[in-house]
C-alpha cells in the first residue's frame, strides 16, 4: 500500500504546473546519427499468431474444434427443421426405432425391430398390421407352441379410443367415405355389454380387440387337456372362432337396430357433443399430421424425438457452458486483477471471500439457488447464475498469480516511469501476459460446466423441463429404467455428451499446448 | 518441531473458522425458505405438525433457533431431528447407519484404483512417447472427459445383459450394514458400482503419476545415478520413485478420507443405499436438517482432506518444512 502511495505522489509531481514541458524543450539525440543496429531479417510474428499456427498444426484439436462446431450446428439447426418439439408428445409412438424413409425396407435404419415371438405375439403383430416378415421357426404341426422369427415395424401402433367434438367427427366420417378401406380411420365400436369378459379392462385389450380374441384362441389351443381347441366363447355361449379355425370378428361388433355398425358413442348435449371413437390411430396421425410418423434417431419412452431432444439438450450445454465460461473470464480477470495489482489489505480481504467460496461444496450453491429461485425464473437462467456464482474463482486465482509475478518487473516499473496509470498498466501491460492461460482455463471450463449441468439434471436436483427444455442429463435419467431392452435410448444421448466432453477437453488441451511458450519448437 | 505444531495449530484454527461461517449462512439459508404447514381444508391432519413444528422450536425468530441449534450441537453432539423424511428420528443416527455402503464402495474402488493407477502411471512414463504411452494416455483422457454416468450406463448394459442374470438392471442388493455387505451375493451385485467408480480414479492417478515421473525421470541426478551404476531399475525404484511419491502420496492420502463422502451419481445410479442417496432424497424432499448435517458432512471432509493433503507433503518430503515463511 505504501508504494501505491508514493507513486501517487510522484505522479503528482510531475503534473504539478511548475515542470511542464513543451514541445521545444525536448529533441531527438540521435536524430541525425546513423544507427548501426540491423533491422530484423525475419517477420514479426505476434505472441497469438504464433500459438495459432501452433494450435493449426495439432491436428487432433483441430478435428475436435471441427466436430464441436458440427454439433453447435447440429443443436441450433435440428429444432428448426424437424417439425417436433420437446414439449407435445404422442405417448402412443413411444420407443419407436431409428428409421430413415431411405432405408425403407432393407431391415437396418428403418425402424423395425428383429425379435423371436411365440405365436400370440405373433398373432398380435399380424393384427395390428406391424407384421413385415415372420417365418416359422420350428417344426409344430399343431401351431400351439411355435416361435417365430419376425421383423415388425415399431411406428405401427393399431387402435386407440379417443374422443372428438362434432366438428372433428363429422370431418373423419366425411375423410373416411373418400379414401380405400385401409386408410379408413373409424372402425366399428365393439359390443362390450355382451361379448366382454371380465379382463377385458385394459386399454391394449380394448383397443387390439380383434387381436386379443385371435390370442386367446391359440392360448386356448394350448391350455386344452385334449389340445382340442376351446372355442373362445362370448357370454351367451357362441363360439367366435370356429372349429375350422376361422373367425367371426365381425359378431363382436357394436350394431344399431338397423343392424348397421355403430362408430362412435355420443354424449353430452347437443350442440356440444363428445364422440367416442376406436380409431386406427395410424391412419388419424396420418391425417392430421399429413405424413406417417418419423423418428430419425427414434423417440423416448414418452413419445417424443429424441434427436430433437438431443439438439435442444446440446443448446442448453452449449448455451450455458459458453456464455458461463465468457463471463467467469470477464469477472474471474477484474476479481484477480484488482486483487494481484493493489495486494496489501485489499488483497487479504478478497481472498478471504474467495477462499471461503471456494470451500463451498457447488452442489449446495445449486441447490439454495434451486430451492429459492425456481417457480421465479426459468432454470436455465438459474442455472446460469449458479454457475457463475463460484466459478469465477478458479480465474481470479490464475490472474492474481500472474500479477504478482508481473507487478514488480522492470518493464512495468519503465511504463509507470513514463506515467502510464493504473488501469493503462492493468489492461496493457500486465494483464495480457496472463491471457494464454485463462483463455485456456476458460475453454476447458466449457466441459465443465456441461458435466455439472447434465449430472445436475441427471439427478434431478434440477429440472429443465419446466421451461419448455431438456436435458441430456434428463434424457439419461429418463431412459434409466427401459434401457437394457431398448438400448436405443441412452446410446444417442451418450454418444452426443462424451463426444462433446472429449472435444472441449481435446480442444482445450490444444490450446494450452500453443498457449505454453516453452513448449515452442519442441514439436518442429 | 514448535514451529510445525503452531502452523498445524493454526490450520485446524481456520479450518474450524472456516466450517463454523459456511454453517451459520448454511443455516440462515436453509431456514429463510418459505415452508408453511399446507392444511387440506375441512382436515385435521395438519395439526399435529403444527404442534411438532413448536415443539421443535420452528416458531421462534431465527437467531433464536440458531442458538438452540448451537447449543444442542455443543453439550449433545446432536444436528436436530428429520423433518420431512425419517420423521423425528437423529439426523446423526440415521446417517451412520447409511455410512456402511458408500465406504464399502470406496473402499474397494480405491483399493483396485491404486495400486493399478500407479502401475499404469509408472508404466506410461518409463515408455514415454512409445505406442503403450499414447494407448494409455487416450484411454486416461477418454475416461476423465467421459461423464461418470455415461460410463456406468455401458457397464451396467454389459453387466446385465451378458452376465446371466446376476446382475439387475434395477442397482444393487439391498443391505446397509458391514455384516449383510460381506454376504457373496451383496458383494457381487456391488461389483459394476466398484468398478465404475474406480474408472475415474485409476486414470486420474494415471495422469498425475506419468506427469510427476516422467519429470523425475529427466532431472540431472537420475544421469548420475546412472552414471555412477545404477541400472535402469534401481535408479528408478531408488530415486525417481521416491522423488515422484512426494506429490502422489497426499492425493492418495486424500483419496482415502473422500471415502466416507462418496459418490452423488453412482450412489443414485446403482441405488446403492448410502449417504449420497440420503443427501439428494433430502435435498428433493427440502429436509432441514439432514440437508444441514449432510451438507456440513460434505464440507468438512472436503476441509480435513485439504489440511492432511497439506501437512502430509512435509512428512513425506523433509525438504518441504511446514509453516516456513
Amino acid at each position: 500500500m505504501s508504494m501505491v502511495n508514493q507513486m501517487a505522489k510522484d505522479r503528482d509531481i510531475v503534473s504539478s504546473s511548475d515542470y511542464v514541458l513543451s514541445a521545444q524543450d525536448t529533441k531527438f539525440v540521435q536524430s541525425n546519427s546513423e544507427l548501426s543496429d540491423t533491422k530484423f531479417e525475419t517477420k514479426q510474428m505476434s505472441f497469438f499468431h504464433d500459438a495459432f499456427r501452433r494450435f493449426a498444426q495439432n491436428k487432433g484439436s483441430v478435428v475436435a474444434g471441427i466436430i464441436i462446431l458440427f454439433l453447435l450446428a447440429f443443436s441450433l439447426i435440428v429444432p428448426a427443421v424437424s417439425g417436433q418439439d420437446v414439449v407435445n408428445n404422442e405417448p402412443y409412438y413411444a420407443e419407436c426405432l431409428p428409421k430413415n424413409p431411405l432405408f425403407a425396407g432393407t431391415g437396418f435404419w428403418d425402424g423395425t425391430k428383429k425379435v423371436d415371438a411365440p405365436i400370440q405375439q405373433y398373432i398380435s403383430y399380424q393384427e395390428k398390421g406391424q407384421l413385415v416378415s415372420g417365418t416359422k421357426r420350428d417344426k409344430d404341426t399343431t401351431n400351439l407352441n411355435s416361435y417365430y422369427t419376425c421383423r415388425y415395424d415399431t411406428y405401427i401402433k393399431g387402435y386407440a379410443y379417443q374422443s372428438f367434438d362434432e366438428e372433428t367427427y363429422n370431418a373423419l366420417v366425411a375423410y373416411d367415405k373418400t379414401v380405400e378401406a385401409k386408410r379408413r380411420i373409424l372402425f366399428p365400436l365393439v359390443d362390450y355389454t355382451t361379448y366382454c369378459e371380465t379382463a377385458f379392462t385394459n386399454s391394449f385389450t380394448r383397443d387390439q380387440v380383434e387381436g386379443w380374441y385371435k390370442q386367446n384362441a391359440y392360448a386356448s389351443f394350448k391350455v386344452g387337456a385334449n389340445k382340442q381347441p376351446l372355442y373362445v366363447l362370448d357370454s351367451s355361449g357362441d363360439a367366435i372362432l370356429n372349429a375350422d379355425g376361422t373367425f367371426e370378428l365381425e359378431r363382436i361388433y357394436l350394431k344399431d337396430s338397423f343392424g348397421n355398425y355403430v362408430y362412435s358413442d355420443r354424449t353430452g348435449e347437443a350442440g356440444a357433443y363428445s364422440y367416442a371413437c376406436r380409431i386406427n390411430f395410424d391412419n388419424y396421425y396420418i391425417k392430421t399430421h399429413g405424413h406417417a410418423p418419423l423418428f430419425i434417431l427414434g423417440s423416448d419412452t414418452n413419445g417424443k424425438d429424441l434427436m430433437t431432444r438431443l439438439a435442444i439438450g446440446g443448446r442448453v450445454s452449449l448455451l450455458l457452458g459458453i456464455t458461463v465460461s465468457v463471463i467467469n473470464f470477464i469477472l474471474g480477470a477484474i476479481y484477480g486483477a484488482i486483487e494481484g495489482y493493489y495486494g496489501g489489505v485489499v488483497d487479504l480481504v478478497m481472498e478471504r471471500i474467495s477462499e471461503i467460496l471456494a470451500e463451498v461444496p457447488t452442489t449446495i450453491i445449486f441447490v439454495l439457488f434451486n430451492w429459492y429461485l425456481r417457480n421465479k425464473i426459468p432454470t436455465i437462467v438459474l442455472l446460469f447464475f449458479a454457475f457463475i456464482f463460484v466459478g469465477w474463482l478458479g480465474t481470479a486465482a490464475t490472474v492474481r498469480m500472474q500479477f504478482y509475478r508481473f507487478k514488480n518487473q522492470e518493464y512495468v516499473l519503465a511504463a509507470r516511469t513514463l506515467g502510464a496509470s493504473d488501469a493503462r498498466l492493468i489492461v496493457k501491460h500486465i494483464f495480457p501476459n496472463s491471457l494464454g492461460t485463462v483463455v485456456t482455463s476458460s475453454v476447458l471450463m466449457i466441459p465443465g460446466v456441461i458435466f455439472s449441468e447434465s449430472s445436475l439434471s441427471y439427478l434431478q436436483i434440477i429440472d429443465l423441463s419446466s421451461s419448455g427444455m431438456t436435458s441430456i442429463g434428463t434424457m439419461l435419467s429418463e431412459a434409466q429404467g427401459a434401457y437394457t431392452t431398448n438400448p436405443n435410448l441412452i446410446i444417442w444421448p451418450a454418444l452426443f455428451i462424451s463426444l462433446l466432453m472429449i472435444c472441449f477437453n481435446m480442444f482445450g488441451n490444444g490450446l494450452r499446448d500453443a498457449f505454453n511458450p516453452t513448449l515452442r519448437g519442441a514439436e518442429e | 518441531m514448535n514451529s510445525m505444531l503452531k502452523y498445524i495449530l493454526q490450520r485446524v484454527l481456520l479450518m474450524i473458522f472456516t466450517a463454523f461461517f459456511i454453517m451459520t449462512m448454511l443455516f440462515v439459508f436453509v431456514k429463510l425458505i418459505p415452508d408453511p404447514v399446507t392444511c387440506a381444508p375441512g382436515t385435521t391432519s395438519c395439526q399435529s405438525e403444527i404442534a411438532w413444528r413448536k415443539a421443535l422450536g420452528y416458531d421462534k425468530p431465527l437467531l433464536v433457533q440458531y442458538w438452540m441449534y448451537l447449543v444442542a450441537l455443543f453439550t449433545k453432539g446432536t444436528f436436530g431431528v428429520g423433518f420431512k423424511m425419517y420423521a423425528l428420528q437423529p439426523v446423526v443416527d440415521t446417517v451412520n447407519s447409511k455410512l456402511a455402503p458408500t465406504m464399502f464402495v470406496n473402499f474397494f474402488a480405491l483399493l483396485i484404483a491404486i495400486p493399478v493407477g500407479l502401475g499404469f502411471g509408472i508404466f506410461s512414463a518409463l515408455k514415454k512417447n512409445k505406442w503403450e504411452d499414447q494407448v494409455i494416455s487416450v484411454l486416461v483422457m477418454l475416461v476423465i472427459s467421459v461423464p461418470s454416468f455415461v460410463y456406468a450406463f455401458l457397464l451396467q448394459y454389459f453387466f446385465v445383459v451378458y452376465g446371466g442374470g446376476i446382475w439387475k438392471a434395477t442397482g444393487v442388493v439391498n443391505a446397509t450394514t458391514f455384516a449383510e455387505l460381506f454376504d457373496w451375493d451383496v458383494f457381487v451385485s456391488y461389483i459394476p458400482p466398484i468398478l465404475c467408480l474406480c474408472l475415474g480414479t485409476i486414470a486420474g492417478l494415471t495422469r498425475f503419476t506419468r506427469a510427476e515421473l516422467t519429470e523425475v525421470l529427466t532431472s540431472d541426478f537420475m544421469l548420475l545415478a546412472r552414471a555412477k551404476g545404477l541400472t535402469r531399475a534401481q535408479a528408478t525404484v531408488r530415486h525417481a520413485l521416491r522423488n515422484a511419491m512426494v506429490p502422489i502420496f497426499p492425493m492418495i492420502l486424500g483419496e482415502f478420507i473422500g471415502i466416507i463422502g462418496g459418490s452423488l451419481i453412482i450412489e443414485q445410479f446403482f441405488s446403492i443405499p448410502g449417504i449420497g442417496k440420503l443427501y439428494l432424497q433430502s435435498i428433493n424432499s427440502v429436509d432441514y436438517n439432514f440437508f444441514m448435517y449432510l451438507s456440513m458432512f460434505y464440507v468438512v471432509i472436503g476441509l480435513a482432506s485439504g489440511l492432511v493433503i497439506d501437512l502430509s507433503y512435509g512428512m513425506v518430503d523433509p525438504r518441504i518444512r511446514m509453516g516456513a515463511k
